[in-house]
């Protein structure tokens, strides 16, 4: 189609543009703010102001802390991150695989009850849960611990992995199953050699959602972890941005550290990220 | 398909494992929480002596600190929620239409307006806490300090430290408003967008050669069909803000006068900074309340309906 000048288009695209801006000026405030040096943060004339020197400096502060201030760096938070995200990414995965297969190629006898009852755990406040949990996690000896908050993810991911892998699967036509069952394949070897193969889209969508979500908690980690060096990177940066003499600089580098792996995997793999976000409502 | 018995059994066995957690963590901790709610507990060490609905007396009446604050926080929830979902649905939309002109760069466009929704409240919280920070006098900050080098000094306020109150509606919650919809407006237009894309281009052509125009297209035809697509992100978002935590306690905090509190930052602060663990269950109990109000009869209604899922 082509089309000649037309002023509603032009409006279409000016809207698009301002919006576009819009949305980006916290991106621009966090990256001139933290390229800038603490003197030039703290020149009130200049906070909107590109970086008159472009420095690093502030990123390595957030990344190795100023030991003669007290301020923590957030490379060993960083890693906790990791280390939570990636363990309760792979679990959950599996475990939404399995209960997808099962409850929309196996559907037992109440399968139709199980499925809205564990849905129903995806909703609920969690502070409604927070107190028994940290009860709970401390007399298993998990209080306080890394595992313990990758189990708590990993059980209140069930319900999410279970929804998009059993909408996923629902897609699977019954008659490949029926073939490998004909070929004498019991329940897991038809899930192993027909259903897993197929699954890769859907792992993928699931890992997203699972990594970007464990990753960006607060919640739970703030109220299981009391221990800074455990502490994943959202609560560090919390208590960096609630410290009393901001360094602004700082702040903004560590929030850019604490954002940007999720905001790679989105931007890198934009289509799966909205299948996730999509499946999130129920009805997909 | 026809199941042998024993594999029908494996079947069961291999969901058995999640379903004892869900029932555990979920039910069992709710439950549990509803004993604390009527407990005694008020220190480190669990007590369950019996209390009735005390704590709950405690929030709704007798006008003491925890009776104001919590009438505070459910009104704050409520005029948050209505222009939280507000701004989301109308721009959400907006954008959405914008989008499916066959504009050039979509691609671009909306990765931008959906970048947000891939970030931690936290981050976010931090971010709009620099835009929307005050300043005082001659030092000011954020949106203010830019706004004085405009020479538009006639539209600095408080932002999210005023105290004034239109009624029971505290305007130092439009800045946290603006920080909630700025990462959840892309969510509506995705979902908006995908509608949009379902509808056959037939039926815009049929329109078209019926001679309607532009306008009365998306009046008649396509608004009416998204409109499931609407209750269902009002319900998803509405949820979403009566629950919400992280993005105001790490933005504002509770602010002067509770102006910017919530029922989540309530129960956090009294149940695991004040050891009130009894008054901090029961504040929680009144969030899953009006959570459940909002999701069940949802839930109940599109797994009945089964459309697609």
């Amino acid at each position: 189609m082509t089309r000649r000048f037309d002023p509603a288009r032009l409006a279409i695209y000016v809207l698009l543009v301002l919006f576009g801006i819009l949305f980006l000026v916290p991106v621009y405030v966090m990256l001139s703010t933290s390229l800038k040096t603490f003197a030039e943060v703290q020149d009130l004339s200049r906070l909107w102001g590109l970086p008159h020197n472009v420095t690093l400096e502030s990123f390595s502060a957030a990344w190795s802390g100023i030991p003669e201030k007290g301020v923590r760096g957030l490379s060993r938070n960083l890693l906790n991150s990791v280390n939570l995200t990636i363990p309760a990414t792979i679990i959950s995965a599996m475990l939404g695989s399995l209960n997808g297969y099962v409850l929309s190629k196996w559907k037992f006898r109440g399968a139709d009850v199980v499925f809205p009852l564990m849905l129903f755990g995806m909703f609920i406040p969690y502070q409604s849960v927070l107190i028994p949990l940290t009860q709970t996690l401390s007399a298993i000896g998990l209080g306080g611990t890394l595992w313990g908050l990758v189990l708590v993810h990993v059980v209140y991911g069930i319900p999410i992995t279970t929804l998009i892998f059993r909408n996923y699967y629902a897609e699977i036509p019954n008659a490949m199953l029926e073939a490998a069952r004909i070929d004498g394949a019991g329940i897991l070897d038809a899930y192993w050699r027909v259903v897993f193969p197929l699954s890769l889209p859907g792992f993928v969508v699931v890992i997203i959602w699972q990594f970007t979500n464990i990753w960006n908690d607060f919640l739970f980690a703030v109220s299981i972890l009391q221990r800074p060096a455990l502490q994943p990177i959202t609560v560090a940066l919390q208590n960096l941005s609630g410290s009393q003499i901001k360094e602004w600089n700082m702040v903004m580098a560590g929030a850019i550290l604490a954002a940007l792996p999720t905001l790679l995997i989105y931007v890198i793999t934009g289509r799966y990220f909205v299948r996730g976000l999509l499946a999130g409502s129920v009805k997909g | 398909m026809a199941h042998a018995r024993r594999e029908r059994w494996i079947a069961f066995l291999m969901v058995l494992p999640s379903m004892i957690l869900i029932a555990v963590f979920v039910y069992g901790f709710i439950g549990w929480t509803t004993t604390v709610s009527l407990s005694r507990w008020d220190g480190v060490t669990p007590d369950y002596e019996w209390a009735g609905l005390d704590n709950f007396k405690r929030l709704f009446a007798g006008g003491g600190v925890a009776a104001k604050r919590f009438s505070i926080d459910l009104w704050n929830t409520f005029f948050f929620t209505i222009l939280f979902l507000l701004l989301c649905v109308a721009f959400g939309l907006l954008l959405a239409v914008l989008l499916d002109q066959n504009v050039k760069g979509e691609g671009i466009f909306r990765t931008i307006y959906l970048f947000p929704m891939s970030l931690s409240f936290v981050v976010t919280g931090v971010v709009w806490q620099w835009v929307f920070a005050p300043g005082a006098g001659e030092r000011l900050r954020g949106v203010n300090a830019l706004f004085h080098t405009l020479g538009l000094d006639a539209f600095r306020w408080r932002w999210y430290t005023d105290t004034r109150s239109i009624g029971p509606f505290h305007v130092a919650l439009i800045p946290v408003v603006i920080a909630a919809a700025w990462q959840m407006t892309g969510y509506t237009m995705a979902m908006y967008l995908a509608g949009l894309r379902a509808i056959p281009e037939e039926l815009r052509e049929a329109a078209r050669v019926d001679g309607a125009s532009e306008f009365a297209l998306y009046r008649r035809i396509i608004l009416p069909l998204l409109r499931p697509i609407t209750l269902s992100a009002l319900i998803v978002l509405g949820h979403i803000s009566l629950k919400i935590f992280d993005l105001v306690y790490t933005m504002t905090g509770k602010g002067p006068g509770f102006v910017t509190d919530v029922p989540g930052i309530f129960m956090f602060e009294t149940t695991f900074q004040g050891n009130h663990y009894s008054q901090g269950a029961a504040i929680s109990m009144i969030m899953l309340l009006m959570v459940a109000l909002v999701i069940v009869p949802y839930l109940v209604f599109s797994l009945r309906r089964e459309v697609e899922l």
